[in-house]
């Protein structure tokens, strides 16, 4: 049989080793010798059949391209909407919220900590009224909208629902999705409000309003895009965001929710790095993954729990503040890994980003990228081109093969609450992150423009400056909210609010109460604070 | 002489601390006391924390653009408490506008994205004092 170990005759290479980006060793040369434990309609299969390795439709993108979305939201409500109705004419499919941190937070912009950030990292909305402005004139029932918020999760659906009902649009109709992921949040982003177990009742209330209410919403997108900004490897990456969907799946379970009602609706969320065959295995995996344990774990017997739904974004922590239109072909590569990987959605970021939030003329080139590669690269004519790869097969089962070590060590935690309560995902970021640093800084990896090819005296680029305003008109909107609504009518539903979190019913019906009062994100998430408290974490180094 | 100590604090609400703790690390390694303080730190917690641990050297870790409100703040309050000499630099996301400001009330050092660790450990060793 072929190997791949170098004959005494091949000549010398570069390196004594090559590794992915992630630090995982790669072989010259892969053979059929490499797959040969796999049997093709067990393993792999054809794209539409289980388990889905080379993807959910048997049609691929010539069925239907993926979803081209822009994450976009800055300063006030008034200026995101004019952004949004920028990218929808240029041709964006599908909205994506990015809020502010004051709103990430649960804060309203008069909090002290709010100090500085109002509309900065994102669009700030406090309270219904500001969800009215940013959909002013685009139709609800038309499009579908992403809105990345975790903690507040349930408020600001509940915003959107309300917004979407005044429109007339019917919630059994309207169709997005809301991330509301909250363990990747203490893994890796930490935008946490509220301690671990109450913060997955929100979750799992989500889950069982949506069943019948709102069937067609995604309720929760599980990420793993902000576990590998964090410093995760590509495998860190897929084994905590599967084991975390694993994680909510069981927690639905044990509120007595039926898998197969809930489960079609968990969507998932992943970063496209740099590393181009590492990334698509990844994908490949993650569908492998999901469907077996779908099946084989939980017994879901409807095709549509079995079937990984994600949405990808491209790697924002690869972005150079050097030489920023170098970004412009990382973005372009890391979007066609997630296209060949066969993604159901996309986000592709902007060059000037490691500086700022991006201009318009840099999102809608973020844009163009996506376009090119859908219309003019030939790669969506057939499905998974690279399926049968020795190569790509071989890293799709190792990925698969890691994650099920890494689901098995966090079962015998107990969980990924458990798992997280004694810090070990946080420890392997942590370590992952610092390990990948050092390379850079020993420049066994290279950065184009960071330490190597560098570039002196770069002219400046323009980019997007987020002055003051922003936060001086939420300041006197939100005056202007409290002298206008009917302040018995927020006592009282904030008070139902409270009342409901120290019980057990369904959260949702309380939330749409005091949203439809006007009462803001901070009132609602403090109501909860009063009953919960609030979550600190013990930082690993 | 007795070691560096230096405090790296995440100031606002963002939450990314990726950089924070790799900085805290290697600052660690290059042989300095380090005390991360954790994420959601006000100016005033950042001033009683370098007080309370004898810092030699503050470093902001902001992402989020709050640095124009944080920074001013914080500068005023070392003031106060008599910790002006403590080496105060920033490492993050900041606009070439903003770099004068920050430099006018104070900050010694700024490091933008791609930074090399390096660089900084330097730039602390020859610009800190280690108070006797």
């Amino acid at each position: 049989m072929k190997t791949a170990t170098p004959s005494a005759t091949a000549p010398p290479e570069r390196t004594p080793s090559f590794t992915t980006i992630s630090g995982r060793p790669i072989e010259r040369l892969y053979t059929a010798a490499d797959i040969a434990r796999l049997d093709y309609d067990r393993d792999i299969a054809d794209p539409g059949a289980f388990p889905y390795t080379r993807g959910i439709h048997a049609t691929g993108y010539r069925g239907k391209l993926w979803t081209m979305r822009q994450f976009a939201g800055f300063g006030t409500p008034e200026e995101t909407n004019v952004r949004y109705k920028t990218l929808l004419k240029a041709g964006g499919t599908g909205l994506s919220v990015a809020f502010d941190l004051p709103t990430l937070m649960g804060r309203d912009p008069d909090h002290e900590l709010s100090l500085g950030e109002v509309g900065k990292c994102g669009v700030n909305v406090t309270s219904l009224a500001d969800m009215e402005t940013l959909f002013e004139g685009i139709s609800l029932g038309d499009i579908t909208t992403s809105m990345t918020i975790n903690s507040p999760a349930a408020m600001i659906f509940a915003m959107y629902l309300v917004v979407a009902e005044k429109q007339g649009a019917d919630w059994k109709k309207i169709s997005g999705t809301i991330q509301n992921d909250i363990l990747k949040e203490f893994i890796a982003q930490k935008e946490y409000i509220f301690p671990p177990r109450p913060s997955m009742r929100i979750i799992t209330d989500i889950f069982g309003f949506c069943s019948t209410e709102v069937p067609r919403w995604n309720t929760i997108s599980v990420s793993g895009y902000h576990i590998r900004e964090a410093g995760s490897t590509a495998l860190q990456e897929l084994a905590f965001t599967l084991r975390d969907g694993l994680e909510y799946v069981q927690w639905g379970v044990d509120a007595g929710l039926d898998v197969d009602a809930f489960v079609p609706q968990i969507s998932f969320f992943f970063n496209a790095h740099s590393d181009f065959f590492e990334e698509l295995a990844k994908y490949r995996a993650a569908r492998k993954l999901w469907a077996t344990a779908m099946r084989d774990r939980f017994g879901a017997k409807n095709e549509r729990s079995w079937k990984l739904r994600f949405h990808t974004q491209t790697a924002g922590v690869s972005l150079t503040a050097q030489q920023p239109y170098n970004n412009v072909v990382r973005t372009a590569l890391q979007a066609l890994s997630a296209v060949l990987g066969g993604t159901n959605s996309l986000h592709t970021n902007s060059l000037d980003e490691a500086l700022a939030l991006p201009t318009a003329e840099a999102a809608t080139l973020a844009l163009r990228t996506q376009q090119i590669i859908a219309h003019e690269s030939g790669v969506t004519n057939l499905v998974d081109p690279l399926g049968g790869s020795y190569f790509v097969e071989k890293l799709t089962q190792d990925m698969v093969d890691g994650a099920n070590a890494y689901f098995e060590a966090i079962d015998r935690m107990g969980g990924m609450v458990e798992a997280i309560e004694r810090g070990f995902p946080q420890k392997e970021i942590a370590e992952s992150s610092y390990r990948f640093q050092q390379a850079v800084e020993r420049k066994e990896k290279i950065i184009v423009g960071v330490n190597d090819f560098v570039q002196e005296d770069e002219p400046p680029i323009e980019i997007l400056y987020i002055d003051e305003s922003a936060s001086d008109t939420q300041l006197a909107k939100l005056e202007r909210l409290k002298k206008t609504r009917n302040p018995a009518q927020v006592q009282r539903t904030l008070e139902a609010l409270r009342q409901t979190a120290k019980g057990r019913a369904n959260l949702m019906p309380p939330i749409l109460d005091a949203v439809r009062a006007y009462a803001t994100v901070g009132e609602m998430c403090d109501a909860l604070r009063e009953v919960w408290g609030e979550y600190e974490e013990t930082p690993i180094i | 002489m007795r070691k560096l100590r230096v405090v790296i604090a995440k100031p606002g609400l963002d939450g990314h601390d990726r950089g924070a703790k790799v900085i805290a690390r290697a600052l660690r390694d290059a042989g300095m006391e380090v005390i991360y303080t954790g994420l959601r730190q006000t100016p005033e917690m950042i001033a009683a924390a370098a007080l309370q641990e004898d810092a030699d050297v503050i470093g902001l870790s902001i992402l989020s653009g709050a640095h124009n409100h944080i920074a001013p703040r914080l500068m005023q309050l070392l003031k106060e408490k008599g910790l002006d000499d403590v080496l105060v630099v920033i490492g993050g996301i900041i606009p070439d506008i903003d770099i004068p400001k920050l430099k006018g009330i104070g900050v010694k050092g700024i490091f933008l994205p791609g930074t090399p660790m390096q660089h900084i450990i330097e730039f602390i060793n020859i610009n800190a004092r280690a108070r006797v």
